[in-house]
């Protein structure tokens, strides 16, 4: 087994929480949220993967036939339904944001200190 | 009684999906009937399953996908008093606050009712369900209808700000509970929560499951405003619309902790190790300091929805303490907490909402004398806020009890002069603000308190307007908040929905191999009043009394010399924490990889 894909899922998640931290644009920040959520998928395919497998349609294939994990491909499918909801949400917020401030920049918002 | 276990969250989805459809074509008054009867017709519900599962647990497969030789195939909703008296309470506050936006709101579309419909489903879904991959799903239904409330009325700054932060936080908390998911399901096969503590039960615990939990942890802790998680909570409250924050305060962060404790005794009760006084110490650690830092927070503002939300912060701690010491009878008085402290604190954010109707502000400073006409609303304020003092028999008098004797039974008799000293603190400021704005009490200008800017109306004033449906469910909820604790028989029965909670060879029985397990409840008994309590509860009620006393009238108490030094001594102190809620988003989130980093090394120390 090859621990690179969960190397990478760990190493695209610490990237996308960087860029959280230190962005400057809320567009920015969001897809950089989408980013860090993306580490969620390549874990999830990760763990269901089985070396020469097929994928899990059980048409036209010979019973006993080696596939991957299905389970897991359906947690994917939901988590990006469940993630797109709230970055499509944010985006709105990210409009709305630009059109009352005049700035994307989450450090210039000040209203919520103390 | 199977059938009634999908309702609680079917009726309130069905009725959104509804009137997301037809609401526009009907009026706003048709919209408010269906939101009420639907959340109504949700609580009937909850409360039938509670009494249901006090008797025994219930496990409802969605499908008819039942466990086959102790096989989980499907999703299932597990039901003990536990988790229906959560749903029950989320439904309660829905109606109080449905009730409530009947005359607040002038212009409210139907929207309002779809989310709020919405999130109540997901906070129900998220207390019933007995599969880990089916809990996220809620958790994030519950987060996207909360995050989309708390930016209702987008035109102004201020939701905004708060929305992105409440969004960004809690969304990373998701990731981290759907990454521990995938590694529990990678270790164990399973998503159901009694199959994979049945897989990992009796063996010592690897480094995968270890941050499994961790990060499933963090993630729910997240929603429950635990140090250092909490930054969001206080924007969030202090721009949603005031009945949502009844909802954010009274079920939502609870919820969070629900979950680590759901998690914790479904999937780590039968691993060795998993019990060991190191993991109280560490959680206990994070309970104690959201206690306090929400505590001496809440005493630093003057805008009142942030100041009952650090006040939230700090009953969150008290909630985690009780989890923490990990025996039924403090989780029992965990459970107690939650329903006064969710009845109470809605009812106080409701007193807000009608000072915010009424007077057009929600600033401590600016409304100084100008709740006196409100004296109705401004006595059920003052009545909620000693409610949380716990003076015995009332409010939260039941569950400090329990906390503190089980503590102390524990080896831990600090814990109680703690919780007392923070329950003054964060009870003093509630009661300054009172002071201050229904009687005028004290000087119009306090230094320590935090800078406020100029705010925007959430609800265009009327005058003309009837109060009685604003006022109704304001009362209704802070009376039932403070009677709580003389329900005949309720210790009793909260102290064997612990035990029932708890006990995970009974759940694996239920879910896997379909037995039904009977255990009863001895009768009605009346509250016991242990005078180590009793004496504590006095103390924290005379003590809240004098510290507002002294917080509206220091000026005239303490000469100016010694107030100054005072001021030197505390003002290095209370600024840096005031800096540390910047209120930027990169903050809060280099705090959250902080908070996970730390929690999640700490763990790996303790249990493998």
């Amino acid at each position: 087994m090859s621990y690179l894909p969960y190397a990478l899922a760990v190493w695209i998640f610490v990237v996308g929480l960087y860029g959280i931290i230190t962005s400057r644009n809320l567009i920015h920040l969001v897809v950089c949220l989408t980013l860090t959520q993306s580490s969620t998928y390549v874990l999830l395919l990760a763990i269901g993967y089985v070396k020469g497998a097929t994928a899990p349609v059980f048409a036209d294939v010979s019973v006993g036939t080696r596939a991957v994990d299905p389970v897991v491909q359906a947690l994917t499918l939901t988590d990006i339904v469940v993630s797109v909801t709230v970055a499509a949400l944010l985006l709105a917020l990210a409009i709305q944001v630009q059109k009352r401030n005049g700035t994307l920049d989450p450090d210039a918002l000040t209203e919520m200190s103390g | 009684m199977d059938v009634l276990v999908p309702l609680p969250v079917a009726i309130p989805l069905i009725s959104a999906a509804a009137l997301t459809a037809f609401g526009h074509f009907l009026g706003k008054r048709v919209d408010d009937v269906v939101a009420l009867a639907a959340s109504t017709a949700t609580m009937v519900v909850s409360l039938l399953l509670v009494f249901h599962a006090s008797d025994h647990r219930l496990a409802y497969w969605f499908g008819g996908w039942r466990a086959r030789h102790g096989l989980a195939l499907g999703v299932s909703f597990t039901v003990d008093p536990v988790a229906a008296g959560f749903a029950a309470l989320a439904a309660t506050l829905m109606t109080a606050s449905l009730v409530f936006s009947w005359r607040y709101f002038d212009e409210v579309g139907t929207l309002f009712h779809v989310l709020m419909l919405v999130f109540l489903a997901g906070m129900c879904g998220f207390a019933l369900s007995g599969d880990l991959f089916n809990m996220f799903v809620w958790f994030e239904l519950m987060g996207a209808a909360a995050y989309a409330l708390t930016g209702y009325r987008v035109e102004e700054r201020g939701p905004l700000q708060g929305a992105i932060n409440f969004a960004v936080t809690n969304t990373l908390g998701a990731y981290c509970v759907l990454i521990g998911i995938a590694l529990f399901y990678g270790r164990t096969g399973a998503l159901n929560l009694a199959q994979i503590g049945d897989t990992l039960a009796g063996k010592k615990p690897d480094g995968l499951v270890v941050v499994a939990f961790a990060l499933v942890t963090c993630g729910f802790l997240v929603k429950g405003a635990i140090v250092p998680f909490h930054f969001w909570l206080a924007d969030a409250h202090a721009v949603a619309p005031t009945p949502v924050c009844v909802l954010f305060s009274g079920a939502m962060v609870e919820l969070g902790l629900y979950g680590v404790a759901r998690v914790y005794w479904t999937t780590l009760d039968g691993v060795p190790g998993a019990h060991s006084g190191r993991l109280t110490d560490l959680l206990l650690g994070l309970g104690v300091a959201s206690a306090v830092v929400g505590a001496v927070m809440c005493f630093l503002q003057r805008h009142l929805k942030r100041l009952l939300a650090y006040s939230t912060i700090s009953h969150a701690g008290l909630i985690l303490i009780g989890i923490a010491l990990l025996t039924p009878s403090a989780f029992a008085g965990s459970a107690a907490i939650v329903l006064a402290h969710g009845l109470l604190k809605g009812g106080l954010f409701l007193c807000v909402g009608i000072v915010l109707n009424r007077l057009s502000s929600v600033d401590e400073l600016v409304l100084h004398g100008r709740g006196r006409a409100l004296w109705p609303t401004g006595t059920l304020f003052v009545l909620a806020a000693v409610a949380l003092a716990a003076p015995a028999p009332f409010g939260l008098f039941l569950g400090k009890s329990l906390l503190e004797e089980s503590a102390t039974h524990e080896g831990y008799p600090w814990l109680a002069p703690l919780v007392t000293v923070v329950t003054i603190v964060s009870v003093a400021a509630i009661l300054r603000a009172a002071g201050r704005v229904f009687l005028g009490l004290g000087p119009r200008h306090d230094a320590l308190l935090s800078p406020e800017p100029d705010e925007e109306q959430e609800v265009e004033r009327d005058p003309r307007r009837s109060g009685v449906l604003m006022l109704a469910p304001t009362a209704a909820l802070i009376l039932a908040g403070v009677g709580l604790s003389l329900v005949p028989g309720l210790e009793r029965h909260l102290e064997h929905a612990g035990d029932t909670f708890q006990d995970r060879h009974s759940y694996v029985a239920t879910v896997l191999q379909g037995r039904i397990e009977h255990t009863a409840v001895d009768s009605l008994s009346m509250l016991k009043l242990a005078p180590a309590s009793v004496v504590w509860s006095v103390i924290s009620l005379g003590g809240a009394f004098a510290l507002a006393a002294f917080a509206l009238y220091r000026d005239r108490l303490v000469p100016e010399r010694a107030r100054r030094r005072a001021y030197g001594w505390t003002s290095g102190g209370l600024d840096v924490l005031r800096s540390v809620h910047s209120g930027v988003i990169g903050d809060y989130v280099a705090w959250l990889t902080f908070g996970v980093a730390a929690l999640g090394g700490l763990l790996a120390l303790i249990l493998t």
